[in-house]
């Protein structure tokens, strides 16, 4: 059985203020909402209820989507034509050489020739290479900063098994040095996870490698929040090492199935009330009280956060599937997937990206099997794969982790070619955070997110020369001011040095 | 003759039997000719269509001509071949699993026993990250135990990556000392009681080796530890220190005021940049990863990518070490590491290293920092440890095509290639997946 109910709680509501928290401005879908559900109601006679208040509209308590919403504007950028690279667009096609045309935050135009608008600010750029931005689909930069130091790792509420309610933006630290490192690499948006100490860790956040004064200022406007889970060996050790539950496997998969069990009830007891406010029949009152971590389940159920799974083994990822079909989830994607090549059919199946490293292995049991094939044997059996980096250091050179992946398997007999292997790390990503509409390639309307590279990014000798973000240069390596530093590098040793 | 993979990741059969050939013979019995290749020698050139003899373990010549009749001949030709990779630093052999305990021998956090400590007896020539170093052309290692809760972590030792048990080719080879924010921590909770540890351990030791002191009730250390140290006090054993700030360096350099004969090696040293003049002055090499550009901790602040090339100008001699792990820090990756150095000079305002200069962190540098004069380059009367690669030794799209070991052939295969193999075709078979070879 499939839950497909679609939310119709989200925004919708008629006042400012009900229930015991504030609610968000109403988005247009939301409107739409609260203008159906009042006009369901015309012709009705008003509820009758146990107050005082004048008939009106129905009131709806709703669960407000994001009380902590975006406050990322880009920069402004001009209109920036490249000219003569080799251009990787992402989406399958190469052009040796090429063109690209930035105008208005967007991309215009791609291809062997483009216009170039008078006043445009052309790139001469040949021998060069123009790449998407690169995404990374696992990091905890922001909460598990430079430096590593107790005061400020933030990234694992290891506390209890499930702690959905918990997200990852709150403990973003915006002067992490990380986010600047990241941008000299080339990577314009991640993916921030909490820690895999718990079964449901939190939610994780999409942000743009803008920096900011805070969290807010950095988050992916629109990007749907996600719901980070984790199988095996952590949770089992973290609770079991405190004699508690789950201490193994199936104490695992038993206190998921128990939560999620438990998330639906919660849902059924919202929706049941929705339905309920909507006829008029309910108060305010009779909302259910809200339970945050529930929320965030609630919010998988209903389609609005995406699961990303932490799960190295084959055999639990399929114990996963199964759990999600149970009750009515999908999974987006299994990160540290280092067993994905030995389930790549079914994966493809169940149409659930991988997010892989190119060659982590045997530092804990359930890598152990690792193989710098994974990728490519990932990608041979038609389903959706990722390089991720979870590291600092990683994330850094997610295109050389790349190349050392597709090289691997060409070695074993599979040839994809680099036209193709950068959607690892752009379109892929892009599509299980469910952000590929707007970037991930360099397609007409996308963003302009953009990186102009001194040589081949296949190649170890390559770095990023510029990153544009939303049509803006947001790095240039030969220009300090356009390289940014974190409030915590300023007067430190080597502050500014190109890194 | 293509040493290529086919499409279907089976060796050519030329290659294949020459492997067979070449696999387990004695050093001393055909003698050996990668013909026609170039050779980065690791003491920075490289020449082309140059012709490597190998013969009884050794590099007999290194030129243009032919192979010797009756030689077994590698055709180079489209090949590049280096001295085997030497990594500076790592756990090699100690753990198979990190993570696991059983599996993991790299630190005794519960032994009483700190400086005595020695890494010889549990090193495992079988262990699946050597077989996987090795197909990616290491051939020498540096091997090192990690500290527990003493500043002093134990003996290292040096190992070849040969096929089989007999790895160590040298036991007992130096000390490793933490004296920054970690050896803070294990001396008590700071640097004060860090270098006092480390004086008074040292004292002992020498007492100790004058006969004086035998027995004394008071000293700190168990005799076994000061036992250890009395070689690195007297400088017959290297004593490598676990230093990255920059004050923490200088603080080391000041020790040989007081212990003259110590053989220094820094170890990590990512502030190194800012005391670079002080450290070529003093004539102590540095084992560092090259890569970590991150203020990680505040013993880091200054970590930039271009500490090596930086240290490197200013004339000290810097070999590329791992930290450990499977992860980013493989040894296999030290060509990515030495790769990237070559990167980091071509950014507006970086500093690194030329292609060979980058070869030589990896091949000459540790194998001289670490008294292994007669390998990490290719010259004659050095030992045949050699790597033939399909591409540039540097380049991520490369891999070896054959590795040789004091003049052995040696597998590039390891469990890793047999997973692959496994699970190449899931297509239901007439018997599940583990009844495959």
């Amino acid at each position: 059985m499939i839950m497909k109910l679609r939310p119709v709680t989200t925004d919708a509501n008629t006042k400012g203020r009900l229930g015991d928290y504030t609610l968000q401005a109403m988005r247009p879908l939301a409107m739409i909402i609260a203008v159906l559900a009042l006009a369901a109601c015309a012709g009705k006679p008003p509820p009758k209820t146990a107050t005082d208040k004048p008939a009106g509209p129905v009131e709806v308590v709703a669960i407000p989507a994001d009380p902590f919403p975006s406050t990322y504007k880009p920069y402004p950028g001009v209109t920036t034509v490249i000219r003569g690279a080799t251009v990787y667009d992402g989406a399958g096609r190469k052009f040796a050489p090429g063109m690209v045309r930035l105008e208005g935050g967007k991309v215009a135009e791609v291809g062997a020739t483009v216009a170039v608008p008078a006043g445009a600010t052309v790139i001469e750029a040949a021998g060069k290479f123009v790449t998407p931005g690169i995404i990374d689909i696992h990091s905890h930069l922001g909460d598990y900063p430079s430096p590593q130091v107790q005061a400020v790792s933030d990234g694992n509420e290891a506390t209890r098994p499930n702690t959905a309610d918990v997200w990852a933006e709150h403990s973003v630290w915006p002067q992490d040095a990380g986010f600047t490192r990241a941008l000299a690499g080339g990577v314009t948006t991640f993916h921030i996870l909490p820690g895999s100490a718990n079964l449901f860790g939190g939610r994780g956040v999409t942000v743009k490698n803008v920096l900011g004064r805070t969290a807010q200022d950095m988050k992916f406007p629109g990007a749907k929040p996600s719901l980070k889970m984790a199988c095996g060996e952590n949770p089992k050790r973290v609770y079991g090492g405190r004699n508690q539950s789950p201490a193994t496997r199936m104490g695992n998969i038993a206190v998921d199935r128990q939560t999620w069990a438990d998330a639906v009830a919660y849902k059924r007891k919202w929706d049941d009330y929705t339905r309920k406010a909507k006829a008029g029949t309910a108060r305010p009152t009779d909302a259910p009280r809200r339970e945050l971590a529930n929320d965030t389940l609630m919010g998988v159920l209903n389609g609005d956060i995406l699961v990303q799974n932490h799960c190295y083994r084959a055999d639990e990822m399929a114990n996963v599937i199964a759990m999600s079909k149970e009750f009515g989830y999908h999974v987006s994607a299994f990160h540290h997937a280092v067993e994905s090549y030995k389930i790549a059919d079914l994966l493809k199946a169940e149409n659930i990206c991988s997010a892989m490293w190119a060659d982590w292995w045997g530092f804990k049991m359930e890598s152990y099997d690792g193989i710098r094939e994974n990728i490519a044997l990932v990608h041979n059996a038609g389903a959706c794969a990722m390089i991720h980096s979870d590291d600092a250091n990683g994330i850094q050179h997610l295109n050389q982790e790349v190349t050392k992946a597709m090289a691997a398997g060409r070695r074993a007999g599979i040839v994809v070619p680099p036209e193709q292997a950068i959607e690892w790390m752009t379109l892929n990503p892009a599509k299980a955070l469910q952000i590929d509409r707007q970037t991930g390639s360099l397609e007409p309307g996308k963003m302009a997110d953009v990186v102009l590279w001194n040589g081949d990014p296949f190649s170890v000798y390559s770095r990023p020369l510029d990153v544009w973000i939303d049509g803006a240069l947001m790095y240039d390596a030969a220009d300090p001011n356009r390289r940014p530093r974190t409030d915590f590098e300023l007067g430190q040793p080597g502050s500014g040095d190109v890194k | 003759m293509g040493l290529q993979a086919t499409r279907g990741g089976r060796w050519l059969p030329a290659f294949a039997g020459m492997t067979a050939v070449l696999l387990g013979t004695p050093a001393a019995a055909v003698p050996i000719a990668i013909t026609n290749a170039t050779v980065m020698d690791g003491a920075g050139h490289s020449v082309d269509n140059a012709t490597i003899v190998v013969d009884g373990g050794r590099i007999r010549t290194v030129g243009p001509g032919p192979a010797p009749v009756g030689a077994t001949v590698i055709d180079g030709t489209g090949r590049t071949v280096t001295p085997g990779l030497v990594v500076g630093m790592s756990d090699l052999g100690l753990d198979e699993v990190g993570g696991v305990r059983e599996a993991n021998d790299t630190r005794a956090a519960k032994s009483p026993f700190s400086a005595a400590l020695d890494v010889v007896p549990a090193l495992n020539g079988r262990d699946s990250q050597i077989a996987v170093a090795r197909a990616g052309g290491v051939t020498r290692a540096v091997v090192a135990p990690e500290a527990g809760r003493d500043i002093f972590a134990g003996q290292g030792a040096l190992i070849a990556l040969r096929e089989g048990l007999d790895i160590v080719t040298r036991g007992r080879a130096f000390q490793l000392v933490e004296l920054g924010e970690a050896g803070a921590e294990n001396a008590g909770g700071s640097r004060t009681a860090s270098f006092t540890a480390f004086r008074n351990a040292l004292v002992e030791a020498q007492r100790l080796g004058r006969g004086r002191d035998a027995g004394n009730k008071e000293n700190l250390y168990p005799r076994a530890d000061s036992e250890a140290l009395v070689a690195v006090v007297d400088g017959r054993e290297s004593l490598v220190v676990h230093v990255e700030r920059a004050s923490d360096i200088v603080g080391v350099l000041a020790l040989k005021a007081d212990f003259p004969r110590l053989r220094l090696i820094l170890f990590g040293a990512r502030e190194g940049w800012t005391v670079a003049d002080r450290i070529a002055a003093a004539h102590v090499p540095v084992i560092t990863s090259g890569l970590d550009d991150l203020p990680d901790a505040f013993e880091t602040l200054a970590s930039t990518r271009s500490n090596v090339g930086r240290m490197v100008a200013a004339g000290v001699v810097v070999g590329i070490g791992t930290s450990g792990g499977e992860s980013t820090n493989q040894p296999r990756n030290v060509t990515q590491f030495a790769g990237n150095l070559v990167a980091q000079g071509r950014l507006p305002g970086g500093v690194g290293l030329t292609r060979d200069q980058a070869l030589s962190l990896i091949t000459r540098n540790p194998a001289e920092i670490f008294g292994m004069a007669d390998t990490g380059t290719i010259a004659p009367g050095k030992r045949a440890d050699l790597v033939v690669w399909d591409g540039d030794p540097l380049e991520l799209t490369s891999a070896p095509v054959a590795v040789l070991i004091d003049g052995v052939a040696q597998p590039v295969t390891s469990r890793q290639t047999e997973l692959r193999d496994r699970y190449r075709d899931l297509t239901r078979g007439p018997l599940p997946p583990q009844y495959r070879p």
